[in-house]
Parts: C-alpha cells; structure tokens; sequence
C-alpha cells in the first residue's frame, strides 16, 4: 500500500493537470474571490433578545430596540437584525450555538424595579473587540438613557452590564476560506478519481493490479491518504493567503483536522463509485461533472449557504460537501464544536457508506 | 501434475461464443503456444487461465488451482503481460519495476530485470514517453517481478522490431531454460515455432490442431511436393503419363511426393515431356501453410473481428 501510495503520489505531482488542480488552483480561486468580495463583507448582525420581564416596560425595551434595527428582511445583508430568544433558553447557550456574539437580556424584575424605582441592569452581551458589538452597546445606552430620562420616578434606576461573549464579527473572507477548503477537497479526488477508474480499466491497469496481492480496498486507501495529503496541504496554503493577504479570523485547532480527514475519505470513495458507473473515460467524466458541479456551488463553497434562496438551502442539506463546510466553518471560525461533532460524524457515516460501496461495485477484473 | 490443464472451457460474450469447449494440458516447464486469426478466442482463453475472467462451463486449474477461485493464491506465483500491455503514465520503468515487486512483497533488483529485457537504454523515461517496443519489454519486466511458476504472455512481440523480439525470444528461452512454465500467444507462425514446445490453433473458439509443429504439419499438411516452372504442356504430359497427383496454378506446376518413387518419376518425367522447364525445388507445407489451411486462407476467421 504504501509502495502504491508513493507512486501514484509521484505521478500524481508529474501531471501537470494533476499538480494544478490539487494544488494551484484553490490559491488562485481565494486570491479572485477574496480579492472580489472582500471589500463587501456580510455584516448584517443579528441580534439575540431575551426578555424575562413579564411586566410592560420590558416590552416597550424591547419596541425600542425594535425601532432601531429594521433591516430584518432576508435580502438584507447589513444592519442590525432582532432575533427573540424564549424566556426559557440559556442565553448564554443560545448565543454560542448560533455561533453569535451579540446579545441582550432584560431581567425578571425589569418592570417592577423600573416603577418602583429600584435599581435593575440589563445586560448587553458582545464582543469587546467588534465593531458591531459596539453598535449594539451603543444603541443600548442610548434605549437606557431615554428610560432614565422619562422613568416615573426621575431616579436612573437602569444600568447596563456588559458581558462578553466569544464570537466576534465575520467577512467574507472568512467564509470562503472554509469554502474552498471544502471545495479542494471536493474537486482533485473526484475529477482524478472519476478519470482514473475509467482509464485504468480501458489501459487494463487494473487487471494489471488485481495480479498482485494488493487489494481493492488498500488501493483506495492509498488513494485517499494521498488526498489527505494534498487537502492538508491547500488548507495551509489556503489559510495562509486568507490571513495574510485578506485577514481573515481563523483559528487552529485538532477540530479542523477531522473535516480535512473525512473530506478526502468521502471525495475518492464518490468519485471512485461514480467511475464505476459507466465504461467509457468521457461517459464517466460526464456523470462525474453532473455529480461535482451542483455540489460545487449549492454546498457554501463560494458563498455562505445562509445567503442563499430558502428552496437551495434545502438542497444544499442533502448535499454532503455542506456538512464538511458547515463543520468547518464551526471549527474554524465560531469554534463551535457541538455541531461540528454531529457535521464530522454525519460525513464519516455517508462516507463510510460510500466507501464501502465504491469497494463492492469497482472490478478489478471481469466475469 | 501438468501446470495447466483445461477441460471443456466455454465462455460466451452475449450472443457470442468467444470459447467453444476447448480442451488442452500444458506441462510443467513446456513452452505452450496459442495460434490463431483475430478473435478466435486466445486473449479469453488466456485471461481465464490468470484468473481476470469467470468461465461459463468447464473445468481449469493452474498449478493445481482453480484460477477465479484461487486468484488471490495463484496470482503470486504467475506472472502476465496482457495484450496490449499499458502502464500508469508517469512512473520510469524502473520505478514500475520498483512499485510492482513491492505489491508482490518483494526487494527486486531493478537493473538486473531491465537488463534481462534489454531496457536499460530507457530506464529512466516517464512510461508515457517510451516507445511501443519498450512498454512492451517493461511488461515482460514487470511479468517477472515475483519469481513466476508459470508465465503468461499475450501477444508478447506485437509491434517490437526484429531485434526487439529475438531478445524477447531469448527471455522466453531463459525461462524455459529455468524450468518455468510459459504460455504465449502470437501472430507470428516462425514465432511459435522458434519457441513452442507444443502449439494449439485456434479457430471460432475451437482448437483445430494441437501438438508439436512437426506433429501438426505432418497431420494436416501435404507432405513433400515438387514445384516446378512450366506451361499446360508439362502439365498435360505428366497427367497423361503419370500416376502422379499434379496441380497447376498458372505457370507453376506442383507434384505430390507420397514417397522416394515419386521424386524419381517426376524428375524423369519432366526430362521426357521435352517441355520448358525451369526454378525446380522440393517444398513441404510449412506450418504458415497448414495454418492457413486451417482457418482459411486471409487469415482472419469468420465471425471474427
Ligand atoms: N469483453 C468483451 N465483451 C464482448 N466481446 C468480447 C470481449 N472480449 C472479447 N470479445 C469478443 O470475443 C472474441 C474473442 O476475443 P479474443 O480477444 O479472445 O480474441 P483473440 O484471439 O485474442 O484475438 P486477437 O488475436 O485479435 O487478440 C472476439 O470476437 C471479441 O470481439
Ligand atoms: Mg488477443
């Protein structure tokens, strides 16, 4: 296994078209799009509220609030964004699996404290190092004031307290890295796969294999350590041109790792089982691209899947390449790693499926 | 235990009978041959025989094994070119020769291959950029790598120049030599007769003759004939005053020599006729001669490519 690794990893760097699709052209491809988009940027924030108060002022808190931010509509894509949050959630807990930073809470007691009074905090949560964070701060302060102003008992009962919470403000930049990660991983083991398992059995390269006591099963392997490789690889390149020439936030961690891993895996076991279905290298690479292209572009490789018409976010979700994107962008941007567990383990099932598939429908040799 | 030994091998593609009930043994240490048009059946055949192809009737061990059943076995101790034989594209042959043995297991000296098939001269050209010639003598290379029992070879001389494929001869002649068993097939009749112990012809699937070359000539051919130069006169003349069984295509006028007698006769015969006369040889059917008698003359069988 490994002797075939070692050369099918050398041809693999002889090719040229080999050399540039694993390597060159996702750098290309986040130098355009980021140079493109990145002045742009999605900054459309939303903001979590979460009114415990039963009592009326909470409610006309939250009105003010309300007037302020009135670019809720879906084709939005800036400005402030209110979202409730039930009385009976954790705050704390919401705002982290929505992968949000910005926040605010009116506490029980906000009416009566209000009339009596008595003083009571609302707290703002956020980002201190966020642009948007302050935005929302801001815009609180100025709510509270008003309150203070026009409070029944001319006494300034309400204060703020700020906490802050994690997750800070993201580009467009920030997207598209995990995107084309996602995107690499996607398009050299498919398109080489697709055109491998035709052309080796049109060459009889196969037969040629199925005479040494190298299995089907350690061939695809070494297939797919070698695109582990080649993902790793781009996703240094790939994170390197982003925080370097675009400044994109991106954090490291083991996380990361198990989408570069599972990726690849899912990629060669498809494009391995998709090269079955036909004889022909160019009926092969016709069903190839019926499967890559819609992939490509629905999965969030290019732009996030949230900013995406209702009816392609649907079937973006049956799409497994969003998964990998989705999780990487939990990991590597919101550092969220609860969904990205369920993304990462969604991907091995599907994967292992295919894998497993791939195996039994690929024939070394003919009966 | 013969190292091969078919029996009633069919196999049908769709509608068509590739292999039609053939039946053959091949000895340990023989060189067996494998004759026959384009699409009588030898490249099937041969593939069963390594295990690449299920049969549909009939009975086939190699070295004892039941070759779709055993491949996993069998295959460490055979080595096979496949027609037309094709490589990755990027490796050096010796490279692929390093790669190959690997699969197998095995450390292989790569010079020591690449000089058995005269591949030295390129070992270091991408397979992609190597001459016909030489993909071919890497396959035979690589057919090597594990140290084989017995040693497939379809059509192992396509497309070599003369030189080329007197140095493949002379790797056949080492196997044999080493007392392995190989199994070759070929267009070229000089081929299997410099090499093969035992030949088989194949036609439509079926074989036709079997045995040595000498065994098949003498069964199915003519025998010794006289072939002269001359016009309707000799011909007439000796048909007139003669027991002898005489042909005429043309100019040439050809006698059946049953035994000594008859050469004396017709020699005699012919001074008698006071014909012209002239270009007199003594010929006997060569094995291309049988051949084409065989599987009709153009070589190329019906329901065939
Ligand atoms: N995979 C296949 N599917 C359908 N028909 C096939 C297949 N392989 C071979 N045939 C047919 O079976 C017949 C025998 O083919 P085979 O390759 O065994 O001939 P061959 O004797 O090796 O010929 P050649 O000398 O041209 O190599 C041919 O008519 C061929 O068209
Ligand atoms: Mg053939």
């Amino acid at each position: 296994m490994t002797a075939d690794l070692k050369v099918y990893g050398r041809s693999n760097l002889r090719s040229k078209e080999g050399f540039f699709f694993t390597l060159v052209f996702p750098i290309i491809l986040i130098l355009l799009f980021g140079a493109i988009f990145s002045s742009g940027g999605i900054s459309q924030t939303k903001v979590y509220v979460q009114n415990l108060d039963v009592g009326p002022i909470g409610s006309s808190f939250v009105s003010a609030l309300n007037s302020t931010s009135n670019y809720c509509s879906s084709n939005s894509t800036s400005g402030l964004c209110l979202r409730p949050v039930p009385s009976d959630q954790n705050f704390t807990q919401f705002l982290t699996s929505n992968s949000a930073s910005d926040g605010v809470v009116i506490p029980a007691n906000f009416s009566a404290a209000y009339q009596a009074g008595d003083k009571v905090n609302v707290t703002v949560y956020g980002n201190p190092t966020s642009t948007t964070s302050a935005v929302v701060s801001g815009i609180v302060a100025v709510i509270v004031n008003g309150f203070n102003v026009h409070g029944a008992t001319g006494v300034h009962s309400v204060g703020i307290t700020s906490k802050t919470a994690v997750s800070s403000s993201y580009k467009y930049i920030d997207f598209l890295v995990p995107g084309l990660i996602g995107f690499a991983a996607l398009t050299s083991p498919m398109f080489a796969l697709v055109n491998i398992s035709s052309t080796y059995r049109r060459d009889k390269v196969f037969k040629l294999l199925s005479l040494t006591p190298l299995t089907k099963t350690e061939w695809l392997l070494a297939k797919i350590i070698w695109y582990i490789g080649t993902t790793v690889v781009s996703f240094f390149l790939m994170t390197l041109v982003g925080v370097y020439a675009f400044g994109a936030h991106i954090t490291l961690n083991w996380g990361i790792g198990m989408f570069l891993v599972l990726g690849p895996f899912f990629f060669v076991s498809l494009g391995m089982l998709v090269g079955t279905v036909s004889n022909s290298p160019e009926a092969a690479s016709v069903v190839g691209n019926l499967v890559t292209f819609p992939m490509m572009f629905l999965s969030g490789t290019f732009f996030p899947v949230a900013s995406m018409p209702k009816y392609l976010q649907t079937v973006a979700h049956v799409l497994p390449l969003y998964y990998m994107i989705e999780g990487l962008n939990d990991v590597m941007i919101y550092k969220n790693f609860g969904p990205a567990y369920f993304d990462a383990g969604l991907l091995l099932i599907i994967s292992a499926v295919v894998f497993a598939l791939a195996v039994k429908f690929f024939r070394w040799r003919e009966d | 235990m013969p190292a091969i030994e078919v029996d009633g091998l069919k196999k049908k593609y769709g509608e068509l009978q590739a292999v039609d009930g053939i039946s053959f043994s091949v000895g340990e240490g023989e060189v067996f041959s494998l004759l026959g048009p384009n699409g009588a059946g030898k490249t099937t055949t041969i593939e069963i025989l390594e295990g690449l192809r299920d049969r549909d009737e009939g009975t086939t061990q190699v070295l004892g094994m039941d070759p779709w059943k055993s491949g996993y076995e069998l295959h460490k101790k055979i080595g096979v070119i496949p027609q037309g034989f094709k490589f990755l594209d990027y490796p050096t042959p010796r490279e692929a020769i390093v790669y190959y043995g690997a699969l197998f297991g095995r450390k292989v000296d790569p010079d020591e291959l690449l000089r058995r098939v005269i591949l030295d001269d390129a070992e270091n050209i991408w397979f992609q950029n190597l001459s016909g010639g030489q993909k071919q003598k890497l396959g035979m290379a690589l057919s090597l790598v594990n140290d084989p029992e017995v040693v497939f070879l379809d059509e192992p001389t396509t497309g070599l120049d003369p030189q080329a494929r007197r140095a493949v001869w002379e790797v056949v002649r080492r196997l044999k030599g080493e007392g392995r068993t190989v199994m070759l097939t070929t267009h070229y009749l000089e081929e299997a007769e410099e090499l093969a112990d035992r030949v088989a012809i194949m036609n439509h699937g079926r074989i036709v003759a079997i045995g040595t070359t000498a065994e098949i000539e003498s069964k199915f051919g003519t025998g010794q004939r006289m072939v002269v130069k001359g016009g309707q006169g000799l011909f007439a003349y000796l048909q007139e005053n003669t027991k002898l069984d005489v042909r005429r295509d043309g100019e040439t006028v050809t006698i059946v020599l049953r035994d000594k007698e008859d050469a004396l006769v017709a020699l005699g015969s012919i001074e008698e006729s006071g014909a012209e006369w002239g270009d007199l040889t003594v010929k006997r059917d060569s094995l291309e001669d049988v051949f084409l008698k065989l599987v009709g003359e153009g070589g190329t069988a019906k329901g065939g490519e």
